[in-house]
């Protein structure tokens, strides 16, 4: 075996073993420097699986040549590459965007990367993982990496904000471990492809039934999908600024990625009509997300807050593409992924220029900015551009599909067509009022340091901008990917 | 062709490069990527008038449509009209923004560099999609331009621009163009169309309300509030606006949907063409009635535009093919004359300060050369002789009553009455009437950039009349018909 045929387990390994060498670099600057390079050769990893994936096909790897299911498997499919891409993507432009200033000082900097090379593992892990107690055990290395990562904000309410993460985060997984329990009591297995099998031999259903509700709920709380959306907000507001960025990036979009093969791979063809309620239970809430959320955005006045609640109402698209069950659906929501994260994740960079300039991100603060900042709010306002969807960026392509996606679900379509573009129309408000602070009004508040963002922090924040453009024109790859993904998931429907 | 779009974006980076440094430098770049484009777009014009229309695809925006380009009679009306008035804005935005000391020159010159850039764009779309891009490009990078003067009042106006032509193109446009791609499975444009046997009856109408509602640049009553809201901007803006870009790029986009999307045969058994027919008459008359009780100079300019727009929109929904005709020549007509009177409007501005029209008496010979060029853009807008605007009324008219659409006919003869009705108050009293008070500041003509890029326009605006050469044979080739019938 070469090494390419090892790069799914190496794709894990990479950072998790770096994690503890981290810890062991006590020279200031020497952590961040371990942890660029290590999440930039995941990066370089998920680019060269996403290859193999474009000419091979799905493969499936195991650990120690055991096989399935008694080893343990890891599946690299166009599904999963396409989310390896966004976790180490982020990762890395995050990493290579520059420094926060951390609650525990320079002392925590081993701590605190160390932490984060765990988290990018666990995100990884999960995402590869081919057995539901696999990702569950990841879910649990990323989610206690992620409560370290949040807690290192200088802001004190961060504290209280991961500590609302950790207790609504820790009930989603033990909604999530009691429902894999559930099926391995009545299938006992937990390699996902061998659940799917053996679930159809199974007589009493009613067990599967309380599963999959424990399974949809339990990862419905880690992807914050409304109304299990309360603890995000806090969260992505307090959290130091990479880490809302990395996190804001991929960690819901892991969730979700998660849910959909549960729900797709698992329990479609076995539970009767569950296509059905599925788009009946999720539809509402994915309308619901949408609206409210991009309502609540409208009102933020702080810059991060009003990102997170943007957060949950683009969740609310990719639920909302998933939720029609059909190819163009599947496709618009997986796509969405991609380019929510490539517009999410520029404007949590932009912000984090604006941040070194002044104390708080409120609008406030940000009147007149643009006249000493001037290429960070152009880096806002495309990016912006690109969450509201407008063509040329890569927001507009996901909008394109899921729209068209929704003009043929039917009647219900047309409810769905209008909900999509008022909240187009609600994200073009809460944009162009920061907008507008930035370029029409007057400094009232001092800027704390002149002149420009540090160059390496404006210059990681225009290759997310201009990734932006280059997906808005040409937006092949992520596409190809998501079709692929969302033919495979529909494969397995009866 | 890449040239066309990518030549005013170059021009941007100079500009900003060249900054305030040196103005001088700056304008030489703008007049010198006009002077450019101008050579570039005009180049295509034998290969047009042979018949042919080459094509270029850049990218792929979404699998299955291209980011394209593709060159054709209409496109390359609008492109060679644009190119022409941008590179005379342009020096009588050089004359106007000094002469008026306005602040953020730079930025200026940019964005207006970036507008021409989308509208060449637009000009040149192969398909929907494309000419949705730059039709946003093209709202968001006036935006600028519109609230150039940065108080709060004109903030609140830009708003409003902003707004409606957002809200619109978002909310009813990209639908229309997302539906069109369900049904018909392309957006690109075609002869004939391509809603040929995918859409009749109600749905027709409805999606035909969809675009003409949805490109708000075009201004078709009620979504015309951008236009009186847009003339806080500076003059040159506003000129860019009405005559250059904006608003053009609005009944352009309309006229090459109906001529390329939906086909006029297929538009033809439609009640709906009727209706929004009757929608784009009623907004010419009462534009015009509204122009009449303006007494701000600017302001009823723009209703003026906003009926004018309309005669556009209605010659392209009579659906026969010499209001076709009509359709583009009124493009180029209105474009000279209205231009001229924007350029006067701002000459006297920046001359004496006066925008209302009380403050109009006897101006005549103060500025004998604003107020001739003046004259001509208003008989241009009535539909005088010897002026460009009695051309393309002529054939609308013709096309009117050869397709014996009475609505069609009463409109143009109402709106042109009611055009005589508002401007020849102004030329009496421009003309023939004594200032009332005496004058506390003596003024003569505005600066000779200003006077030059006037006198220019009003020329052209008669010039259009006794020859309108290619224009006319590109528009007949466009609607398929021969120049002599």
């Amino acid at each position: 075996m070469t090494l390419t045929d090892h790069l799914p387990a190496l794709q894990v390994l990479v950072p998790l073993l770096t994690a503890p060498l981290v810890l062991l670099l006590h020279v200031r600057g020497l952590p961040r420097l371990a942890a660029i390079a290590a999440s930039l050769t995941a990066f370089a990893i998920a680019v060269s699986l996403t290859g193999i994936v474009q000419t091979q096909g799905s493969a499936s790897y195991e650990m120690g040549s055991w096989p399935a299911p008694y080893g343990i498997q890891l599946s690299i499919s166009p599904f999963s590459t396409l989310l390896l891409l966004i976790v180490t993507g982020s990762s890395s432009l995050a990493l290579l965007a520059g420094q926060d200033k951390l609650r525990m000082g320079p002392q925590g900097e081993p701590l605190f990367y160390a932490a984060w090379l765990l988290a990018l593992a666990g995100l990884s892990g999960i995402v590869v993982a081919g057995d539901a107690f696999n990702i569950f055990v990841f879910m649990e290395i990323a989610s206690l990496a992620s409560y370290v990562l949040i807690a290192g904000g200088v802001d004190r309410r961060a504290l209280l904000a991961v500590f609302k993460y950790l207790v609504m985060g820790t009930t989603g997984a033990t909604f999530y471990l009691i429902g894999i329990g559930l099926i391995y009591m009545m299938t006992g297995t937990l390699d996902l492809a061998d659940m799917e099998t053996r679930i159809a031999d199974v007589g009493e259903l009613r067990p599967i039934l309380v599963a999959a509700g424990f399974v949809t709920v339990g990862l419905a709380l880690k992807a914050a999908l409304f109304p299990l959306h309360v603890w995000l907000p806090n969260t992505y507001t307090y959290a130091p600024h990479m880490v809302t960025m990395f996190l804001a990036a991929c960690s819901t979009k892991v969730a979700l990625y998660v849910l959909l093969r549960f729900d797709f791979l698992v329990f479609q063809q076995n539970l009767t009509a569950h296509a059905v309620q599925f788009s009946i239970f999720l539809i509402p809430l994915a309308v619901f997300a949408i609206l409210v959320a991009s309502g609540v955005a409208i009102g933020e006045r702080n810059i991060k807050r009003m990102l997170a609640y943007s957060s949950i109402s683009q969740i609310g698209y990719v639920l909302l593409g998933a939720s029609l069950v059909s190819v163009m659906g599947l496709t618009a929501g997986i796509v969405h992924m991609f380019n929510h994260a490539l517009a999410k994740g520029a404007l949590f960079l932009a912000v984090a220029c604006l941040a070194t300039r002044i104390e708080t991100v409120r609008i406030e603060n940000i009147r007149g900015i643009a006249k000493d900042m001037p290429l960070t709010m152009m880096a806002f306002v495309i990016a912006g551009l690109s969450l509201i969807g407008v063509p040329g960026t890569a927001g507009f392509v996901s909008k394109w599909y899921l729209i068209g996606a929704a003009l043929d679900y039917g009647a219900l379509g047309i409810v769905l067509v209008a909900v999509i573009l008022v909240s187009s129309l609600m994200a073009v408000i809460y944009i162009w009022r920061f907008v507008e602070a930035a370029y029409f009004s007057d400094r009232q508040v001092p800027l704390t340091a002149s002149g420009e963002a540090p160059l390496s922090l404006l210059a990681v924040t225009w290759v997310a901008v201009l990734a932006n453009i280059y997906f808005g024109l040409s937006s092949q790859l992520p596409v190809s990917l998501a079709s692929q993904a969302a033919e495979t998931l529909l494969e397995h429907l009866p | 062709m890449i040239a066309a779009v990518v030549l005013p974006l170059m021009a941007a980076l100079g500009i900003a490069a060249a900054g305030q440094r040196s103005p001088n430098i700056r304008e030489a770049v703008t007049l010198f990527a006009a002077a450019c484009l101008i050579a570039v777009v005009w180049v295509f014009l034998p290969e047009i008038m042979n018949g042919q229309s080459p094509r270029l695809q850049l990218a792929e925006m979404v699998p299955g449509i291209a980011l394209a380009f593709r060159l054709e009679p209409l496109g390359l009306i609008f492109a060679m009209l644009a190119s022409l008035l941008w590179l005379i804005n342009s020096i009588y935005s050089i004359g106007y923004m000094r002469a008026n000391r306005e602040p953020r020159q730079t930025q200026f010159y940019i964005s207006f560099a970036i507008a021409l850039s989308a509208t060449m764009g637009i000009a040149f779309a192969d398909n929907l999609l494309t000419l949705f891009l730059f039709y946003e490009i093209l709202t968001l990078s006036t935006y600028p331009l519109v609230s150039h003067k940065g108080d709060k009042n004109t903030i609140a106006s830009a708003r409003v621009y902003l707004g409606i032509l957002l809200f619109t193109s978002i909310g009813l446009f990209l639908p229309a163009i997302i539906w069109t791609y369900q049904t018909a499975g392309t957006i690109t444009f075609a002869e004939n169309g391509v809603l040929a046997g995918h859409l009749s009856g109600v749905e027709l109408g409805i999606l035909l309300g969809l675009f003409v509602l949805g490109i708000g640049k075009a201004a078709v009553m009620p979504v015309h509030r951008w236009l009186p809201a847009a003339m806080v901007a500076p003059t040159p803006v506003s000129a860019l606006l009405h005559a250059v870009a904006v608003v053009k790029a609005g009944v352009f986009s309309i006229t090459k949907i109906v001529v390329y999307i939906f086909g006029l045969d297929q538009l033809a058994n439609n009640d709906a063409a009727t209706f929004f027919l009757s929608l784009a008459a009623f907004t010419i008359v009462v534009g015009s009635i509204i122009a009449l009780r303006q007494t701000n100079l600017k302001r009823l300019l723009a209703y003026s535009t906003i009926a004018q727009l309309s005669y556009i929109v209605m010659a392209a929904l009579i659906l026969h093919p010499i209001a076709g005709v009509g359709a583009a020549l009124h493009m180029v007509a209105h474009g000279f004359g209205k231009i001229s009177l924007f350029f006067a409007a701002g000459a006297i501005y920046t001359a004496s300060k006066k925008t209302e029209l009380h403050q109009l008496k006897g101006i005549g010979r103060r500025m004998p050369w604003t107020m001739t060029a003046f004259t001509i853009g208003a008989l241009s807008m009535i539909g005088l002789p010897p002026t460009g605007g009695f051309v393309s009324k002529w054939y609308v008219l013709g096309g009117a009553l050869a397709a014996e659409n009475l609505v069609a006919v009463t409109a143009i003869i109402l709106s042109t009455l009611l055009n005589a009705a508002y401007f020849l108050p102004i030329l009496h009293a421009a003309w023939l009437q004594e200032a009332d008070a005496p004058e506390t500041e003596n003024h003569g003509e505005a600066p000779l950039p200003i006077v030059l890029a006037t006198v220019t326009t009003a020329a052209l605006t008669i010039a259009f009349f006794f020859y309108q050469g290619p224009v006319l044979d590109l528009a007949s080739q466009m609607m398929g018909i021969s120049a002599s019938e």
